[in-house]
């Protein structure tokens, strides 16, 4: 092929590069990362996505729940000063408040576990840290939730 | 120390360090919580003699404070929701943090009298 030879685009030749043209079209390059059927699957799945989302929703829900606890606990009332088992009791035979309290301990358990394995995940640089205490974190929100739970669900006003 | 170790500073990474710091002292404060209101499956005693600490001047302190650290949280969230989702929101993120913060002042101050109230009273008498 002759180097002089000029092109339809108007290029002209480059050192030894062939012209290309509609009649010789150069050749197509993959982009380098695009997915292909030859590309294996990812293994690690949407995971860390899904925490993300979580966090802005249970944020938003968490926002009412618990600035609407805060208002009955500590301002409304006469405040703290009203607290005590007689005030439980008498919130918790509305069901009403037993679901309010039940997905607030849920929700802001769940919200503060995962934001705490992302503190873990940021400062703890060895591997064996890491997972310490991340079975720590896991373990004592499994157990507060279901103690929280168990006593939304078995409480008893009538216990003494 | 090298130069350049505090990363960019100002409103973002302070407002970031903020939510971290009231996020993880919330979160300890919901395991105290969740363990306290476990006591009226003990007995009415157990549950009214604890929650008669939260009652005494100091810790109303710390109420206010927790109050202080979940008003933040709360406010600042949304404004990184709003980051996240609005498409406008990375742009206007200084003024949404200063919004946050003087809603928060104004909350906090709207806040004295119903929680610090009652520790006054029994501080210096009503």
């Amino acid at each position: 092929m002759s180097t002089t030879e000029t092109t339809a685009s108007g290029i002209g030749p480059v050192e030894g590069a062939p012209g290309y043209s509609v009649e010789n079209p150069a050749p197509v390059i993959e982009a380098p990362r695009k997915r292909t059927k030859k590309t294996p699957k990812s293994t690690r799945g949407n995971f860390e996505m899904y925490g993300w989302l979580f966090m802005r929703l249970s944020g938003v829900v968490l926002v009412v729940l618990v600035l609407g606890h805060l208002l009955i606990q500590l301002v409304l009332d006469g405040g703290v000063s009203k607290v005590g088992f007689a005030f439980v009791a008498g919130r918790w035979a509305s069901p009403w408040w037993q679901v309010w309290d039940l997905l607030m301990l849920w929700l802001a358990m769940l919200h503060g576990c995962n934001g705490l394995r992302t503190v873990i995940n940021d400062y703890a640089e060895r591997a064996n840290t890491r997972l310490w205490l991340k079975a720590l974190l896991y373990t004592a929100t499994v157990w507060t939730i279901l103690l929280g739970t168990l006593v939304i669900f078995t409480f008893d006003p009538n216990i003494r | 120390m090298p130069a350049g170790t505090l990363y960019r500073g100002r409103e973002g990474m302070w407002s970031w360090v903020a939510h971290r710091v009231t996020g993880v002292l919330i979160f300890f404060f919901l395991f105290v919580h969740v363990l306290d209101t476990a006591l009226v499956r003990v007995s009415p005693e157990a549950y009214d003699r604890v929650v008669a600490t939260y009652k005494t001047p100091v810790v109303a302190v710390l109420e206010y404070g927790l109050v202080a650290a979940i008003l933040f949280h709360a406010l600042n969230g949304l404004r990184v929701i709003a980051v996240d989702f609005w498409a406008k929101g990375a742009r206007y993120q200084k003024q949404m943090l200063w919004s946050v913060v003087g809603l928060w002042v104004l909350l906090m101050i709207g806040a004295i009298y119903p929680v610090l109230g009652h520790a006054a009273r029994v501080v210096f008498g009503s």
